[in-house]
């Protein structure tokens, strides 16, 4: 377990930005105790500091997970977003989208979002934007690009992808051992 | 001879009575035939039967056909009163001979009406046949045969009969009630029985044959229900051998059953329905035998079972464990309120109702259109499937806020992200478990649910001090045989052995002495232990218990719960200490949950207390040493492990560590594979998996 590189944590941050915008400073600043991220094995952990104390005396090939993990970084170096980040995305993100019911199951599937399953999408979003996708219910379903801007969606034919899939909480289910 | 009177009082009442009568009557009169009549070749119709019997009653026998003698001539009086009746009759007058005396007075009151009321029909009003009044006759004919006949007669004479006629023109007539076609039937029928006796039997015969094999399966039915009052007789050791020596037909499920029954009735009384010569031992080996072929367990665990539960909670127990516990879940307060995910699930067609008062989170799943593992809800993290009883031990262990816990045995995490949620994810839980792979699971969930405040790890439980240690509470869920969440695991039922039980009580004396030790006594707010297992068994319970009260510097505190039954304080030969009361059992069968035990510690002191030297050099190889010698040699635990394991195994008797130097006393075979000790730990993970 070690802190991020610089390297790392400008491919990190510039992933976050993609959804959450400026917002990244709030995770980094906040005002209940200090938060930091850490690499182990391949994967971001976001943690708090007390936490971080506790796992620094676990030996390293021992520790499983900690905190929250945001995603990894692939042999290329390029970082890769898990939906297990989605608790921290969503209540920061800046663009939204969200699914009819009927949608809801095929997106939980890991199927794009098509023309006819969109239910509201926010304004002027610009094409592949990193968007949070919501149930109608306002539950944060997983995330994806948009395929589409908002202006493109009016006149887009039903079938058409507007949002691409890229993580829905059914990977708990369905890639339960690959999350970590 | 209160029975005459009954005999006539009978034949007022309704037809519906007399026909089930009648049924009985013939099942008597089977057994009231001696044997000989059933190996005749040929197969005698009832009234053969009837007449055989007849036959054979000897003295009483000619008693009763005076009576019917005298009978004849009163109805005959009778008749001569109605004067178009009797032409309409003709074959009755013939076939008076074989009419019983109840018909023929039965008669007097339609002969002496009008013909109107013959137009009132109810073909349920039927059978009053002249073979049921014959049967009675023949009844009370047995029961005359010992000398009082005149009695008898003078009475019929002159009272009885009078009677009859009066409550049968109270009462409505037997022949106009019958449907005209019955009536042609009759006609035609008592016509031929007047041709000769010989002819009507032979008739009789033949239509009788044809319900013959129908009648039998009656019998034998009704004989089943008869066995039931009959006084239980334990099968002999033959009875037995012979059914297990034809494999070619399966052992009859229903039998076992009604036996096991019959058997545990006659052991709760046993004084009084017990056989004469047969031991108590002998019942219960019966009984233990039919149950394990009944539910299919282990000689073994059955036996457990036994010592554990009275026998009618036995099977209450064994009963229950065939069925699956309701399905639960946990609302995750941390994403969501029970009221909204009520109200979410029930939208999706899940039918489901509060857990109980003592669960403010909990839900009891009864049906659902949907999978309920599968809703959206569940993917965000809004609640947890999780069984009633995995609640308890975190309820019982308080979590506070900002405290630092240990989960020793965690996966697959419902109990972790309980604590979580408990503590509204501030403070810190360390999450262990000993495999990597069950750790996957407990990593999903907790992503899932949102649980930020836990550190993941997988060690193993019982190196525990050394790696961290000043926790302000332990969970111990210890890896234990399952016993409790048999409807989860069926294998249980066989594949557990005394030494599979013992195995996972040492395992769980060295896990609950690393978790003391983990456990800071001056912590503030806590200094607490929680040790539970999903096992019935004391040797994984009350035992190990006892043994970490003895060992280290803690005691027994309430858990919390105001439900459960008190764990033992005295089982078999072992005595322990009287605060093993404060512990909770929880069964399948009293609290509809899983099997379940729980006990919460409190440490009072860091130190760990010195065996006085004696006491020590004698105790010291056969009894698990304490934690931090676990920690600094565990090869040698391992072998002492195994040593235990392999002298228990030889030994059927188990002995309790602290007194058990006797182990240790046996000449030690040569140290085995040391591969011996995963096994427990796949089988721990078999029934945790399942949760």
């Amino acid at each position: 377990m070690r802190p991020l590189t610089e390297e790392e944590t400008r491919a990190l941050f510039e992933k976050l930005a993609k959804y959450i915008g400026e917002n990244i400073q709030l995770l980094v600043d906040r005002p209940d105790g200090s938060y930091c991220f850490r690499l182990h094995k391949d994967r971001v952990y976001y943690v708090s500091e007390r936490i971080l104390k506790v796992a620094t005396s676990i030996p390293g090939d021992k520790l499983v997970a900690l905190g929250t993990c945001f995603g990894k970084f692939t042999k290329t170096q390029k970082f890769r977003l898990h939906v297990t980040a989605l608790d921290y995305l969503a209540p920061y993100a800046k663009y939204k989208v969200w699914v009819k019911p009927g949608a809801e199951q095929s997106f939980l599937y890991g199927n794009h979002v098509l023309k006819s399953g969109l239910g509201r999408i926010t304004e002027n979003t610009a094409q592949y934007q990193g968007v949070v996708v919501y149930s109608m219910a306002d539950v944060p379903l997983g995330f994806g690009v948009t395929a589409k801007s908002t202006q493109d969606c009016r006149k887009v034919d039903p079938m058409a992808i507007v949002v691409f899939h890229q993580a829905d909480v059914g990977e708990y289910v369905r890639h339960e051992e690959t999350l970590t | 001879m209160g029975r005459k009177l009954d005999v006539l009082r009978k034949e007022k009442r309704g037809p519906g009575r007399k026909a089930r009568k009648q049924k009985g009557a013939e099942v008597e009169l089977a057994k009231f035939l001696p044997p000989a009549t059933d190996n005749s070749g040929n197969k005698l119709s009832s009234h053969a039967r009837k007449r055989a019997a007849k036959r054979r009653m000897g003295s009483g026998k000619t008693q009763a056909r005076k009576n019917l003698l005298q009978l004849k001539k009163q109805t005959d009086e009778g008749r001569m009163d109605g004067t178009s009746a009797a032409a309409e009759q003709p074959s009755l007058q013939k076939g008076g001979k074989h009419r019983g005396p109840g018909e023929g007075a039965s008669r007097h009151p339609q002969l002496g009406c009008s013909d109107s009321r013959s137009v009132s029909l109810t073909p349920a009003k039927r059978s009053q046949p002249a073979g049921d009044n014959e049967e009675e006759r023949l009844e009370f004919s047995e029961s005359e045969g010992d000398g009082d006949e005149d009695a008898w007669e003078s009475m019929e004479d002159d009272e009885s009969n009078e009677e009859m006629m009066d409550d049968y023109g109270a009462s409505s007539s037997e022949e106009e009630e019958l449907l005209p076609i019955e009536q042609a039937a009759r006609k035609q029928k008592s016509g031929r029985e007047g041709l000769s006796e010989d002819d009507s039997e032979e008739e009789e015969e033949r239509v009788s044959g044809q319900s013959k094999e129908q009648e039998d399966e009656e019998d034998t039915d009704l004989q089943l229900n008869m066995e039931i009052d009959e006084q239980f007789v334990l099968p002999s050791g033959e009875e037995i051998e012979r059914e297990n020596i034809l494999p070619s037909n399966p052992p009859d499920l229903h039998l076992i059953h009604q036996r096991i029954k019959d058997n545990v009735e006659v052991l709760q009384d046993f004084r009084v329905k017990r056989e004469a010569g047969r031991a108590r031992q002998e019942y219960l080996a019966l009984l233990r035998q039919d149950l394990a072929a009944y539910y299919s367990y282990s000689d073994f665990l059955l036996k457990k079972l036994m010592e554990l539960f009275p026998l009618p909670e036995l099977v209450n127990f064994l009963e229950s464990n065939e069925v699956p516990r309701p399905m639960t879940l946990r609302t995750n307060t941390l994403k969501t309120r029970r009221r909204d995910l009520a109200q979410a699930l029930i939208n999706r067609g899940v039918n489901l109702d509060p857990l109980g008062k003592w669960s403010k989170t909990g839900l009891v799943v009864y049906d659902s259109s949907v999978p309920i593992g599968a809703t959206p809800e569940y993917l965000a993290g809004h609640y947890m499937l999780q069984g009633a009883s995995s609640l308890l031990p975190v309820m019982a262990l308080a979590p506070q806020e900002n405290e630092r816990i240990l989960d020793m045995c965690c996966a697959p995490g419902g109990k972790t992200s309980y604590i979580a949620q408990l503590m509204k994810n501030t403070g810190v839980i360390l999450a262990n478990d000993s495999s990597a792979e069950r750790l996957r699971s407990v990593v999903g969930n907790l992503h899932r649910l949102g649980v930020t405040n836990a550190v993941l790890s997988h060690c193993d439980g019982r190196q525990f001090p050394k790696v961290l240690g000043g926790f302000d509470r332990v969970l111990l869920d210890a890896p234990c045989s399952g016993t409790g969440v048999i409807s989860k695991d069926p294998a249980v039922k066989t594949n557990k052995d005394e030494r599979d039980v013992l195995r996972c009580a040492h395992l769980q004396k060295e896990l609950i002495l690393s978790a003391i030790d983990s456990v800071n006594a001056a912590s503030e707010t806590g200094g607490y232990i929680v040790y539970c297992t999903c096992s019935i068994m004391v040797e994984e319970n009350e035992w190990v218990v006892d043994y970490a009260l003895k060992k280290r510097n803690v005691r027994l505190v309430p858990t919390g719960l105001d439900f459960g039954k008190e764990g033992f304080t005295r089982f078999k030969d072992r005595r322990f200490h009287p605060s093993v009361k404060s512990t909770r059992r929880f069964y399948p069968h009293t609290h509809n949950m899983d099997g379940f035990f729980i006990a919460k510690l409190k440490k009072f002191s860091n130190a760990i207390p010195k065996m006085q030297k004696d006491e020590e050099s004698t105790l010291e190889t056969a009894s698990p040493a304490s934690a931090p010698e676990v920690a600094a040699e565990p090869q040698l635990k391992r072998k002492k492990l195994e040593r235990l394991k392999v002298t228990t195994g030889q030994k059927k008797q188990q002995q309790p560590p602290s007194k058990g130097g006797s182990v240790q006393r046996h000449k030690r075979p040569s140290p085995q594979r040391l591969g011996a000790r995963p096994p427990a730990r796949k089988q721990h993970r078999v029934h945790r998996n399942g949760q």
